[in-house]
């Protein structure tokens, strides 16, 4: 059943995942996190590390990482866990190869027409508060830990969500760089 | 065939942190190196995988295989562009699940958690800019990420509100 449903949330985010890659991390969130529970909020923020890590589009590496990491913590063996991970790709690249060719015909000629303008004028800035949501779902004691248990912990990962932030906006350091030194920085002061 | 599979291959490979850092890399080999589309037509392409939903490496790969070699082309160069991460990531999610216990994988992870959501907050300011977000239209974005935030609201309903939202919007001021 689970391999059903992964095609179907992976099938849906690549149906209606504007905006690129940020945009569908929130959809992926509510769906393998919150409604479904296949994985962690914790396990969810990692995968979000090792897809920025790794290269490749961030939507891809999500879909293969969250199939089989859903697959393998629900109990089935690894071999199960990659068939979990070709599924959720294919269901993800499915909706845009039907769409895209479709587009392909029709090259451009309605790109300008009035009635796609005005639904770009609700969907763009939707995404970005689909990005925002990413953001704030995120701000767990899972991620952060609690400044009440753990203030020294808490503390430190407000300090190091300012250090990439502004490293990234201001210098714009590399993600991957900055991902490294944290990992370091968490290595030696957690 | 093969080429058009290497080819995106390639470009798939190096997209690092997704999206636009991209463009160049594209425009290098499909328009300069192997010719198979003009410039103009890659900027045209560009924006309407941008609008599309999907992944925009791969919505790239789509239009051109298909112009070059109709359906098979579009079917090869999608599988070309998703293809090298899929394995990647597969085999550091087997890697992964396994070393993920590790105290010392523990605690590097506490460390990059709060870098995560650093760096998925730093392009919703430059988003913003993209979408024209002013006085007239912040509330969209605000009241989007409320409704998923506090409210629990899928964000997939909220995509599609907004879609029928700006529908209403241009068939009421025509």
């Amino acid at each position: 059943m689970i391999f059903f449903f992964l095609f179907v949330t992976f099938f849906q985010i690549g149906l209606l995942g504007f905006g690129g890659g940020y945009s569908m991390l929130s959809m992926i969130q509510a769906e393998v996190v919150t409604r479904h529970g296949w994985m962690t909020t914790g396990e969810f923020t990692d995968m979000v590390a090792l897809s920025q890590m790794t290269p490749g589009p961030i939507g891809i590496n999500s879909a293969t990482y969250v199939g089989y990491t859903s697959v393998v913590n629900a109990g089935y063996p690894a071999w199960a866990g990659v068939l979990g991970s070709l599924m959720a790709t294919c269901a993800l690249v499915l909706p845009s190869l039907v769409l895209m060719i479709i587009i392909s015909k029709f090259l451009l000629r309605y790109k300008s027409h009035p009635v796609v303008e005005s639904i770009f004028m609700g969907v763009r800035p939707a995404v970005v508060g689909l990005i925002a949501a990413a953001v704030l779902i995120l701000c767990t004691p899972e991620n952060f830990g609690s400044p009440d248990s753990d203030p020294w912990r808490f503390w430190l990962s407000l300090m190091l969500f300012g250090f990439a932030f502004v490293g990234q906006q201001v210098y714009k350091m590399n993600p991957i760089k900055l991902i490294c030194l944290c990992g370091v920085a968490g290595l030696i002061l957690f | 065939m093969f080429e058009l599979f290497i080819t995106f291959a390639k470009i798939g490979l190096f997209t690092i942190g997704g999206g636009y850092a991209m463009i160049p890399l594209i425009k290098q080999t499909v328009v300069e190196e192997k010719h198979w589309t003009e410039e103009e037509e890659l900027m045209d392409l560009i924006a309407v995988a941008q609008s599309c939903p999907g992944v925009f490496a791969v919505n790239i790969s789509i239009f051109i295989g298909y112009k070059m070699r109709r359906t098979p082309g579009a079917l090869i160069c999608a599988m070309g562009a998703a293809l090298p991460s899929f394995v990647i990531i597969l085999l550091i999610a087997l890697f992964f699940y396994r070393f993920r216990e590790n105290a010392m994988v523990e605690r590097a992870f506490l460390g990059i958690r709060p870098a995560v959501v650093a760096l998925i907050a730093v392009p919703v300011f430059k988003m913003a800019r993209t979408a024209k977000i002013g006085w007239h239209n912040v509330w969209i974005p605000v009241l989007a990420a409320l409704a998923i935030w506090m409210l629990g609201v899928n964000p997939v309903y909220v995509i599609l509100v907004a879609a029928l939202g700006g529908y209403t919007y241009g068939q009421l001021l025509h």
